[in-house]
Protein backbone atom coordinates (compact mmCIF):
# COMPACT_ATOMS: atom_id res chain seq x y z
CA UNK A 1 0.00 0.00 0.00
CA UNK A 2 2.50 2.39 0.93
CA UNK A 3 4.64 1.47 -1.98
CA UNK A 4 1.65 2.15 -4.23
CA UNK A 5 1.14 5.59 -2.52
CA UNK A 6 4.78 6.76 -3.60
CA UNK A 7 4.03 5.11 -7.05
CA UNK A 8 0.97 6.70 -8.06
CA UNK A 9 2.08 10.11 -6.36
CA UNK A 10 5.54 10.31 -7.99
CA UNK A 11 4.68 9.44 -11.43
CA UNK A 12 1.88 11.24 -11.29
CA UNK A 13 3.79 14.46 -10.97
CA UNK A 14 6.37 12.69 -13.21
CA UNK A 15 4.23 12.55 -16.57
CA UNK A 16 2.52 16.06 -15.57
CA UNK A 17 5.79 16.93 -15.73
CA UNK A 18 6.86 15.49 -18.46
CA UNK A 19 3.40 16.61 -20.52
CA UNK A 20 4.20 20.01 -19.87
CA UNK A 21 8.30 19.83 -20.58
CA UNK A 22 7.30 18.80 -23.96
CA UNK A 23 4.57 21.39 -24.51
CA UNK A 24 7.23 24.16 -23.54
CA UNK A 25 9.70 22.43 -25.71
CA UNK A 26 7.29 22.37 -28.42
CA UNK A 27 6.29 26.27 -27.71
CA UNK A 28 10.27 27.08 -27.84
CA UNK A 29 10.23 25.66 -31.40
CA UNK A 30 6.94 27.29 -32.51
CA UNK A 31 7.81 30.39 -31.15
CA UNK A 32 11.18 30.44 -31.58
CA UNK A 33 12.93 34.42 -31.92
CA UNK A 34 15.67 34.61 -33.71
CA UNK A 35 18.25 36.37 -31.69
CA UNK A 36 21.58 38.85 -32.30
CA UNK A 37 24.26 36.21 -30.94
CA UNK A 38 25.94 39.70 -29.58
CA UNK A 39 23.55 39.72 -27.48
CA UNK A 40 23.82 36.17 -25.70
CA UNK A 41 27.72 37.08 -26.17
CA UNK A 42 27.31 40.74 -23.85
CA UNK A 43 24.63 39.29 -21.45
CA UNK A 44 27.36 36.15 -20.78
CA UNK A 45 29.98 38.42 -19.56
CA UNK A 46 27.64 41.01 -17.79
CA UNK A 47 26.81 40.16 -13.19
CA UNK A 48 23.62 38.70 -13.98
CA UNK A 49 23.05 40.89 -10.52
CA UNK A 50 19.69 42.57 -12.66
CA UNK A 51 20.28 45.17 -10.11
CA UNK A 52 18.55 47.76 -12.44
CA UNK A 53 21.67 50.20 -12.39
CA UNK A 54 22.23 50.73 -15.35
CA UNK A 55 18.88 52.45 -15.99
CA UNK A 56 17.79 49.26 -17.89
CA UNK A 57 15.22 46.37 -16.20
CA UNK A 58 17.97 44.00 -16.18
CA UNK A 59 21.16 42.63 -17.73
CA UNK A 60 19.32 40.96 -20.82
CA UNK A 61 17.84 44.78 -21.81
CA UNK A 62 21.17 46.47 -20.87
CA UNK A 63 22.82 44.08 -23.35
CA UNK A 64 20.00 44.52 -25.49
CA UNK A 65 20.48 48.20 -25.76
CA UNK A 66 24.33 47.78 -25.85
CA UNK A 67 23.75 45.74 -28.83
CA UNK A 68 21.50 48.19 -30.64
CA UNK A 69 23.71 51.07 -29.57
CA UNK A 70 21.92 52.93 -27.18
CA UNK A 71 23.77 51.64 -24.12
CA UNK A 72 27.63 52.55 -23.71
CA UNK A 73 29.27 49.56 -22.89
CA UNK A 74 30.73 50.86 -19.97
CA UNK A 75 27.48 51.61 -18.71
CA UNK A 76 26.95 48.31 -15.98
CA UNK A 77 28.01 49.99 -12.72
CA UNK A 78 28.49 46.83 -11.10
CA UNK A 79 30.89 45.26 -13.41
CA UNK A 80 33.56 48.76 -13.90
CA UNK A 81 36.01 48.95 -16.43
CA UNK A 82 36.74 44.68 -16.53
CA UNK A 83 33.41 43.94 -17.50
CA UNK A 84 33.40 46.81 -19.91
CA UNK A 85 36.52 45.86 -21.25
CA UNK A 86 34.70 42.29 -21.67
CA UNK A 87 31.82 43.80 -23.71
CA UNK A 88 33.83 45.53 -25.92
CA UNK A 89 35.81 42.16 -26.43
CA UNK A 90 32.98 40.55 -27.21
CA UNK A 91 31.64 43.29 -29.88
CA UNK A 92 34.66 44.30 -31.26
CA UNK A 93 34.98 47.47 -30.12
CA UNK A 94 37.87 49.43 -28.30
CA UNK A 95 36.10 50.89 -25.24
CA UNK A 96 37.00 53.84 -23.42
CA UNK A 97 38.16 53.96 -19.55
CA UNK A 98 35.77 56.30 -18.00
CA UNK A 99 37.43 59.01 -16.32
CA UNK A 100 37.55 59.00 -12.64
CA UNK A 101 35.47 62.16 -10.99
CA UNK A 102 35.75 63.29 -7.65
CA UNK A 103 33.43 65.38 -5.96
CA UNK A 104 34.49 68.70 -4.97
CA UNK A 105 33.01 71.46 -2.69
CA UNK A 106 33.37 74.93 -4.45
CA UNK A 107 34.45 77.10 -1.61
CA UNK A 108 37.30 78.52 -0.21
CA UNK A 109 35.52 81.23 1.83
CA UNK A 110 36.98 79.48 5.86
CA UNK A 111 36.51 81.57 8.55
CA UNK A 112 40.02 83.69 7.50
CA UNK A 113 38.24 84.98 3.96
CA UNK A 114 34.25 85.14 4.64
CA UNK A 115 32.93 87.27 7.11
CA UNK A 116 29.82 86.15 9.16
CA UNK A 117 26.49 87.23 9.61
CA UNK A 118 25.11 86.53 12.76
CA UNK A 119 26.17 83.43 15.53
CA UNK A 120 24.22 80.67 14.68
CA UNK A 121 23.30 78.17 17.29
CA UNK A 122 20.74 76.62 16.20
CA UNK A 123 20.61 72.77 14.95
CA UNK A 124 23.82 71.66 13.65
CA UNK A 125 22.41 70.76 10.35
CA UNK A 126 23.38 72.34 6.80
CA UNK A 127 19.76 72.28 5.61
CA UNK A 128 18.49 74.27 9.28
CA UNK A 129 21.17 77.12 9.21
CA UNK A 130 20.37 77.78 5.99
CA UNK A 131 16.57 78.01 6.39
CA UNK A 132 17.73 81.15 8.64
CA UNK A 133 18.26 83.86 6.41
CA UNK A 134 20.52 81.73 3.80
CA UNK A 135 22.84 80.41 6.63
CA UNK A 136 25.21 82.53 9.04
CA UNK A 137 27.95 83.25 6.12
CA UNK A 138 27.71 86.48 5.05
CA UNK A 139 28.20 85.05 1.23
CA UNK A 140 24.75 83.46 1.14
CA UNK A 141 26.55 80.81 -1.61
CA UNK A 142 29.41 79.99 0.94
CA UNK A 143 29.63 76.30 2.53
CA UNK A 144 28.18 76.63 6.14
CA UNK A 145 30.17 73.70 7.30
CA UNK A 146 27.86 71.75 9.33
CA UNK A 147 28.26 69.43 7.85
CA UNK A 148 25.05 67.63 6.42
CA UNK A 149 27.17 65.77 3.64
CA UNK A 150 29.86 64.02 6.05
CA UNK A 151 27.18 62.93 7.65
CA UNK A 152 25.99 61.51 4.26
CA UNK A 153 28.60 60.33 3.22
CA UNK A 154 29.35 56.45 3.16
CA UNK A 155 32.65 56.54 2.54
CA UNK A 156 34.54 58.65 5.31
CA UNK A 157 35.94 60.64 2.19
CA UNK A 158 34.31 64.39 3.17
CA UNK A 159 35.26 65.98 6.54
CA UNK A 160 34.85 69.75 7.86
CA UNK A 161 38.26 71.10 8.09
CA UNK A 162 39.64 73.14 10.60
CA UNK A 163 38.34 76.41 9.30
CA UNK A 164 34.94 75.60 8.77
CA UNK A 165 34.78 74.55 5.17
CA UNK A 166 33.88 70.90 3.84
CA UNK A 167 36.84 69.04 2.07
CA UNK A 168 37.24 65.96 -0.06
CA UNK A 169 39.56 63.38 0.71
CA UNK A 170 39.87 62.45 -2.93
CA UNK A 171 41.61 59.33 -2.80
CA UNK A 172 38.68 58.28 -0.78
CA UNK A 173 35.95 59.20 -2.80
CA UNK A 174 33.65 57.26 -5.22
CA UNK A 175 31.91 60.03 -6.97
CA UNK A 176 28.64 58.41 -5.60
CA UNK A 177 26.47 62.10 -5.50
CA UNK A 178 25.35 61.55 -1.89
CA UNK A 179 27.12 64.63 -0.79
CA UNK A 180 26.06 66.69 -3.79
CA UNK A 181 22.17 65.67 -3.43
CA UNK A 182 22.38 66.71 0.03
CA UNK A 183 24.00 70.40 0.43
CA UNK A 184 21.62 72.76 0.00
CA UNK A 185 23.63 75.47 -1.37
CA UNK A 186 24.07 73.31 -4.36
CA UNK A 187 28.24 73.76 -3.67
CA UNK A 188 29.35 70.44 -4.77
CA UNK A 189 30.20 69.51 -7.98
CA UNK A 190 31.58 66.10 -10.06
CA UNK A 191 35.81 67.01 -11.27
CA UNK A 192 37.67 65.27 -13.39
CA UNK A 193 40.10 63.54 -10.49
CA UNK A 194 43.20 64.85 -12.43
CA UNK A 195 41.94 68.32 -13.10
CA UNK A 196 43.37 70.53 -10.57
CA UNK A 197 42.58 73.98 -11.78
CA UNK A 198 39.14 74.69 -10.40
CA UNK A 199 37.55 77.88 -9.98
CA UNK A 200 36.57 77.39 -6.15
CA UNK A 201 33.52 79.80 -5.97
CA UNK A 202 29.74 79.21 -6.90
CA UNK A 203 28.69 82.95 -5.92
CA UNK A 204 26.62 84.62 -8.90
CA UNK A 205 26.09 87.88 -7.23
CA UNK A 206 28.27 91.10 -8.64
CA UNK A 207 31.51 91.67 -7.96
CA UNK A 208 32.15 94.99 -5.70
CA UNK A 209 28.92 92.91 -3.40
CA UNK A 210 30.84 89.59 -3.31
CA UNK A 211 34.25 91.30 -2.31
CA UNK A 212 32.62 92.72 1.03
CA UNK A 213 31.50 89.13 2.33
CA UNK A 214 34.57 87.37 1.06
CA UNK A 215 37.99 88.11 -0.36
CA UNK A 216 38.63 84.56 -1.89
CA UNK A 217 35.10 84.80 -4.18
CA UNK A 218 35.09 85.16 -7.94
CA UNK A 219 34.15 88.87 -8.92
CA UNK A 220 33.62 88.01 -12.20
CA UNK A 221 36.54 90.18 -13.26
CA UNK A 222 37.10 88.14 -16.45
CA UNK A 223 40.96 88.38 -16.28
CA UNK A 224 41.13 85.01 -16.48
CA UNK A 225 38.58 85.16 -19.54
CA UNK A 226 40.88 87.31 -21.51
CA UNK A 227 44.30 85.57 -20.52
CA UNK A 228 43.24 81.96 -21.48
CA UNK A 229 45.08 81.11 -24.39
CA UNK A 230 42.10 78.09 -24.85
CA UNK A 231 39.18 79.59 -24.52
CA UNK A 232 38.51 77.20 -21.71
CA UNK A 233 37.10 79.67 -18.94
CA UNK A 234 33.87 81.92 -19.25
CA UNK A 235 32.43 84.41 -16.75
CA UNK A 236 28.66 83.48 -17.23
CA UNK A 237 26.17 84.65 -14.55
CA UNK A 238 28.74 86.50 -12.78
CA UNK A 239 31.20 82.94 -12.33
CA UNK A 240 33.93 82.15 -14.23
CA UNK A 241 33.57 78.18 -15.32
CA UNK A 242 35.96 76.42 -16.99
CA UNK A 243 35.63 73.96 -19.65
CA UNK A 244 37.11 70.39 -18.47
CA UNK A 245 37.33 69.29 -22.19
CA UNK A 246 39.53 72.39 -23.22
CA UNK A 247 41.28 72.85 -19.82
CA UNK A 248 45.40 72.02 -20.63
CA UNK A 249 45.78 73.08 -16.94
CA UNK A 250 48.33 75.94 -17.80
CA UNK A 251 47.49 77.87 -14.46
CA UNK A 252 47.53 81.18 -16.41
CA UNK A 253 43.70 82.01 -15.33
CA UNK A 254 45.01 80.68 -11.44
CA UNK A 255 47.94 82.81 -11.75
CA UNK A 256 46.35 85.95 -12.77
CA UNK A 257 43.21 85.76 -11.23
CA UNK A 258 43.21 88.58 -8.59
CA UNK A 259 41.29 87.01 -5.64
CA UNK A 260 42.80 83.45 -5.49
CA UNK A 261 39.34 81.86 -6.70
CA UNK A 262 40.96 79.57 -8.85
CA UNK A 263 42.48 76.50 -6.81
CA UNK A 264 45.55 75.05 -8.59
CA UNK A 265 48.29 72.32 -7.76
CA UNK A 266 51.80 74.52 -7.89
CA UNK A 267 53.43 70.99 -7.89
CA UNK A 268 52.02 69.72 -11.09
CA UNK A 269 53.57 72.64 -13.23
CA UNK A 270 54.99 71.76 -15.70
CA UNK A 271 57.49 73.19 -18.51
CA UNK A 272 58.33 71.38 -21.92
CA UNK A 273 61.69 70.75 -22.95
CA UNK A 274 63.15 70.32 -26.71
CA UNK A 275 65.46 67.38 -26.64
CA UNK A 276 68.33 69.27 -29.12
CA UNK A 277 69.64 66.07 -30.97
CA UNK A 278 66.33 64.73 -32.17
CA UNK A 279 64.94 68.66 -32.90
CA UNK A 280 64.90 68.67 -37.07
CA UNK A 281 63.83 72.86 -36.95
CA UNK A 282 60.43 71.98 -38.80
CA UNK A 283 58.98 74.61 -36.80
CA UNK A 284 55.70 73.36 -36.00
CA UNK A 285 56.40 73.39 -32.42
CA UNK A 286 56.83 77.36 -32.82
CA UNK A 287 53.75 77.95 -34.58
CA UNK A 288 51.45 76.19 -32.38
CA UNK A 289 52.69 78.10 -28.82
CA UNK A 290 49.94 79.89 -27.73
CA UNK A 291 52.67 82.41 -25.87
CA UNK A 292 55.58 82.06 -27.97
CA UNK A 293 58.31 80.41 -25.82
CA UNK A 294 59.44 78.83 -28.31
CA UNK A 295 62.72 80.23 -30.29
CA UNK A 296 64.48 79.01 -32.92
CA UNK A 297 65.20 79.52 -36.79
CA UNK A 298 63.78 76.90 -39.77
CA UNK A 299 66.34 73.66 -39.78
CA UNK A 300 68.01 74.90 -36.70
CA UNK A 301 67.82 73.32 -33.12
CA UNK A 302 65.16 75.31 -31.41
CA UNK A 303 64.61 75.91 -27.66
CA UNK A 304 61.75 76.60 -25.17
CA UNK A 305 61.80 79.38 -22.59
CA UNK A 306 60.86 78.07 -19.03
CA UNK A 307 60.12 81.37 -17.94
CA UNK A 308 57.47 82.27 -20.50
CA UNK A 309 56.00 78.31 -21.22
CA UNK A 310 53.50 77.60 -19.34
CA UNK A 311 53.40 73.96 -19.69
CA UNK A 312 50.21 73.54 -21.86
CA UNK A 313 51.02 70.80 -23.82
CA UNK A 314 50.30 71.79 -27.45
CA UNK A 315 54.01 71.67 -28.77
CA UNK A 316 54.20 67.90 -27.73
CA UNK A 317 51.49 67.22 -29.96
CA UNK A 318 52.62 69.92 -32.58
CA UNK A 319 56.18 67.98 -32.72
CA UNK A 320 56.31 64.86 -35.61
CA UNK A 321 59.48 63.76 -34.30
CA UNK A 322 58.18 63.28 -30.76
CA UNK A 323 61.46 64.90 -29.06
CA UNK A 324 59.49 66.99 -26.48
CA UNK A 325 59.02 66.69 -23.21
CA UNK A 326 57.28 67.60 -19.94
CA UNK A 327 59.59 68.32 -17.51
CA UNK A 328 58.34 69.13 -13.73
CA UNK A 329 60.13 72.34 -12.39
CA UNK B 1 -21.25 29.57 -3.17
CA UNK B 2 -22.39 26.35 -4.79
CA UNK B 3 -25.18 28.21 -6.53
CA UNK B 4 -23.77 31.52 -6.85
CA UNK B 5 -24.50 32.99 -10.51
CA UNK B 6 -21.91 33.90 -12.29
CA UNK B 7 -22.66 37.82 -12.50
CA UNK B 8 -22.61 37.69 -7.92
CA UNK B 9 -19.20 35.31 -8.75
CA UNK B 10 -17.81 38.48 -11.27
CA UNK B 11 -18.43 41.23 -8.77
CA UNK B 12 -17.50 39.35 -5.79
CA UNK B 13 -13.81 38.48 -7.11
CA UNK B 14 -13.50 41.94 -9.16
CA UNK B 15 -14.75 44.12 -6.21
CA UNK B 16 -15.84 42.48 -2.77
CA UNK B 17 -12.69 40.16 -2.82
CA UNK B 18 -10.04 41.84 -4.86
CA UNK B 19 -7.23 39.92 -4.90
CA UNK B 20 -4.76 42.41 -4.11
CA UNK B 21 -6.84 44.97 -2.01
CA UNK B 22 -8.92 43.06 0.19
CA UNK B 23 -6.92 39.60 0.15
CA UNK B 24 -3.27 40.89 -0.21
CA UNK B 25 -2.38 38.56 -2.51
CA UNK B 26 0.15 39.29 -5.14
CA UNK B 27 1.76 42.58 -3.59
CA UNK B 28 4.79 41.82 -4.94
CA UNK B 29 4.14 43.03 -8.71
CA UNK B 30 1.42 45.27 -7.49
CA UNK B 31 3.66 47.05 -6.09
CA UNK B 32 6.87 46.38 -8.23
CA UNK B 33 5.08 46.76 -12.21
CA UNK B 34 2.96 50.10 -10.76
CA UNK B 35 5.06 53.21 -11.93
CA UNK B 36 3.44 53.33 -15.50
CA UNK B 37 0.12 52.30 -16.29
CA UNK B 38 1.70 51.36 -19.92
CA UNK B 39 3.42 48.27 -18.07
CA UNK B 40 0.99 47.98 -15.54
CA UNK B 41 -1.62 47.41 -18.32
CA UNK B 42 0.60 44.77 -19.48
CA UNK B 43 0.87 43.36 -16.26
CA UNK B 44 -2.41 43.11 -15.77
CA UNK B 45 -2.93 41.15 -18.97
CA UNK B 46 -0.05 38.95 -18.35
CA UNK B 47 -1.57 38.00 -15.25
CA UNK B 48 -5.24 38.04 -16.80
CA UNK B 49 -3.62 34.97 -19.06
CA UNK B 50 -2.11 33.34 -16.62
CA UNK B 51 -4.79 33.66 -13.94
CA UNK B 52 -7.42 32.35 -16.12
CA UNK B 53 -5.23 29.72 -17.55
CA UNK B 54 -3.92 28.43 -14.52
CA UNK B 55 -7.45 28.37 -12.95
CA UNK B 56 -8.61 26.12 -15.40
CA UNK B 57 -5.64 23.61 -15.49
CA UNK B 58 -5.24 23.31 -11.72
CA UNK B 59 -8.93 22.38 -11.66
CA UNK B 60 -8.58 20.20 -14.45
CA UNK B 61 -5.33 18.97 -12.47
CA UNK B 62 -7.20 18.53 -9.08
CA UNK B 63 -10.31 16.52 -10.03
CA UNK B 64 -9.37 14.12 -12.99
CA UNK B 65 -5.24 13.68 -11.63
CA UNK B 66 -5.39 14.28 -7.39
CA UNK B 67 -8.83 13.00 -6.40
CA UNK B 68 -8.99 9.85 -8.32
CA UNK B 69 -5.36 9.14 -7.19
CA UNK B 70 -6.00 10.59 -3.63
CA UNK B 71 -3.09 12.74 -3.95
CA UNK B 72 -4.68 16.26 -2.66
CA UNK B 73 -1.62 16.91 -0.55
CA UNK B 74 0.17 17.09 -3.71
CA UNK B 75 -1.77 20.01 -4.22
CA UNK B 76 0.82 22.79 -4.00
CA UNK B 77 3.44 21.36 -6.02
CA UNK B 78 0.90 20.39 -8.47
CA UNK B 79 -0.20 23.54 -8.76
CA UNK B 80 2.90 25.56 -8.90
CA UNK B 81 4.23 23.13 -11.58
CA UNK B 82 1.22 23.87 -13.81
CA UNK B 83 1.63 27.62 -12.99
CA UNK B 84 5.18 27.62 -13.24
CA UNK B 85 5.08 26.26 -16.87
CA UNK B 86 2.13 28.40 -17.74
CA UNK B 87 4.33 31.34 -17.17
CA UNK B 88 7.15 30.05 -19.45
CA UNK B 89 4.68 29.69 -21.99
CA UNK B 90 3.30 32.81 -22.09
CA UNK B 91 6.92 34.49 -21.60
CA UNK B 92 7.99 32.48 -24.66
CA UNK B 93 4.71 33.58 -26.58
CA UNK B 94 4.74 36.98 -25.36
CA UNK B 95 8.47 37.59 -26.95
CA UNK B 96 7.64 36.45 -30.34
CA UNK B 97 4.48 37.97 -30.22
CA UNK B 98 4.86 41.13 -28.58
CA UNK B 99 8.17 42.40 -27.87
CA UNK B 100 7.86 45.65 -27.04
CA UNK B 101 5.19 44.28 -23.79
CA UNK B 102 8.26 41.67 -23.43
CA UNK B 103 10.61 44.05 -22.63
CA UNK B 104 8.25 46.58 -20.77
CA UNK B 105 7.71 43.52 -18.02
CA UNK B 106 11.35 43.15 -17.78
CA UNK B 107 12.19 40.61 -14.70
CA UNK B 108 8.39 40.82 -13.99
CA UNK B 109 7.00 38.32 -16.26
CA UNK B 110 8.82 35.48 -14.65
CA UNK B 111 8.32 36.54 -11.37
CA UNK B 112 4.54 35.60 -11.69
CA UNK B 113 5.23 32.43 -11.52
CA UNK B 114 6.22 32.99 -7.33
CA UNK B 115 2.92 35.47 -7.34
CA UNK B 116 0.97 33.95 -4.52
CA UNK B 117 -2.36 35.75 -5.76
CA UNK B 118 -2.03 32.49 -8.72
CA UNK B 119 -1.57 30.16 -6.68
CA UNK B 120 -3.85 31.72 -3.84
CA UNK B 121 -6.69 31.98 -6.47
CA UNK B 122 -5.99 28.38 -7.98
CA UNK B 123 -6.36 26.88 -4.08
CA UNK B 124 -9.48 29.19 -3.19
CA UNK B 125 -11.36 28.21 -6.13
CA UNK B 126 -10.87 24.03 -5.27
CA UNK B 127 -11.56 25.17 -1.32
CA UNK B 128 -14.67 26.75 -2.17
CA UNK B 129 -15.88 23.72 -4.40
CA UNK B 130 -16.65 25.38 -7.38
CA UNK B 131 -17.41 23.88 -10.72
CA UNK B 132 -16.03 24.24 -14.43
CA UNK B 133 -17.85 26.78 -15.43
CA UNK B 134 -17.51 29.08 -11.44
CA UNK B 135 -14.12 28.44 -11.46
CA UNK B 136 -13.76 30.17 -14.83
CA UNK B 137 -15.11 33.35 -13.84
CA UNK B 138 -13.92 33.19 -10.93
CA UNK B 139 -10.22 33.05 -12.02
CA UNK B 140 -11.56 35.52 -14.71
CA UNK B 141 -12.83 38.11 -12.22
CA UNK B 142 -10.04 37.58 -9.57
CA UNK B 143 -7.53 38.45 -12.65
CA UNK B 144 -9.62 40.73 -13.99
CA UNK B 145 -9.73 42.57 -10.58
CA UNK B 146 -5.87 42.15 -10.13
CA UNK B 147 -5.68 44.39 -13.33
CA UNK B 148 -8.03 46.84 -12.22
CA UNK B 149 -6.32 47.24 -9.09
CA UNK B 150 -2.78 47.54 -10.35
CA UNK B 151 -4.14 49.57 -13.47
CA UNK B 152 -5.70 52.24 -11.08
CA UNK B 153 -2.62 52.37 -8.87
CA UNK B 154 -0.34 52.82 -11.51
CA UNK B 155 -2.60 56.18 -12.49
CA UNK B 156 -2.46 57.08 -9.03
CA UNK B 157 1.37 56.83 -8.81
CA UNK B 158 2.07 58.34 -12.42
CA UNK B 159 -0.47 61.51 -10.48
CA UNK B 160 1.79 61.12 -7.43
CA UNK B 161 5.08 61.65 -9.31
CA UNK B 162 4.24 65.21 -10.17
CA UNK B 163 3.09 66.23 -7.26
CA UNK B 164 4.79 68.03 -4.72
CA UNK B 165 5.26 65.00 -1.63
CA UNK B 166 7.30 65.59 1.87
CA UNK B 167 10.65 64.27 1.27
CA UNK B 168 10.34 61.40 4.12
CA UNK B 169 6.97 59.92 1.82
CA UNK B 170 8.64 60.06 -1.67
CA UNK B 171 9.14 56.95 -3.71
CA UNK B 172 7.95 53.44 -1.65
CA UNK B 173 6.41 54.84 1.17
CA UNK B 174 3.94 56.89 -0.35
CA UNK B 175 2.93 53.99 -2.48
CA UNK B 176 2.24 52.14 0.13
CA UNK B 177 0.30 54.92 1.76
CA UNK B 178 -1.63 55.21 -1.27
CA UNK B 179 -1.83 51.14 -1.54
CA UNK B 180 -3.44 51.02 1.51
CA UNK B 181 -5.63 54.01 0.97
CA UNK B 182 -7.07 52.00 -2.36
CA UNK B 183 -7.77 48.88 -0.17
CA UNK B 184 -9.84 51.01 2.48
CA UNK B 185 -11.75 52.46 -0.42
CA UNK B 186 -12.33 49.31 -1.98
CA UNK B 187 -13.67 48.11 2.04
CA UNK B 188 -16.79 49.93 0.58
CA UNK B 189 -17.83 47.22 -2.10
CA UNK B 190 -18.37 44.58 1.29
CA UNK B 191 -21.55 44.61 1.24
CA UNK B 192 -22.32 44.57 -2.12
CA UNK B 193 -22.76 40.68 -2.36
Amino acid sequence: MDVKNILSAGLSLASMGLVFGAGLAFASQKFAVKKDPKVEAVYNVLPSANCGGCGYAGCMQFAEAVVRGDAKPNGCPVGGDPVAEKIGDALGVTVEENEKMVARVLCKGDKDHCAIKYEYSGLESCISANMLESGPKACSYGCMGKGDCVSVCQFDAIHINEKGVAEVDYEKCTACGACIEICPKDLIELVPASQHVVVDCKNEEKGGFVKKNCDVACIACGICERSCPFDAIHVVNNIASIDYEKCTQCMICYEKCPTNAISADETKKMVAFIEEENCIGCSLCKKRCPVDAIEGEIKGKHKIDPEKCIGCGECIEACPKDTIIMKNI
Amino acid sequence: MENASIFVILVSSILVNNFVLSRFLGVCPFLGVSKQVDTSIGMGMAVTFVMTLAGVITYMVQYFILVPLHLEYLQIVAFILVIASLVQFVEIVLQKISPTLYQALGVFLPLITTNCAVLGLAILNIDDNLNLVQTIFRSMGGAIGFALAIVLFAGIREKIELSDVPKPFKGFPIALVTASLMSIAFLGFQGLV
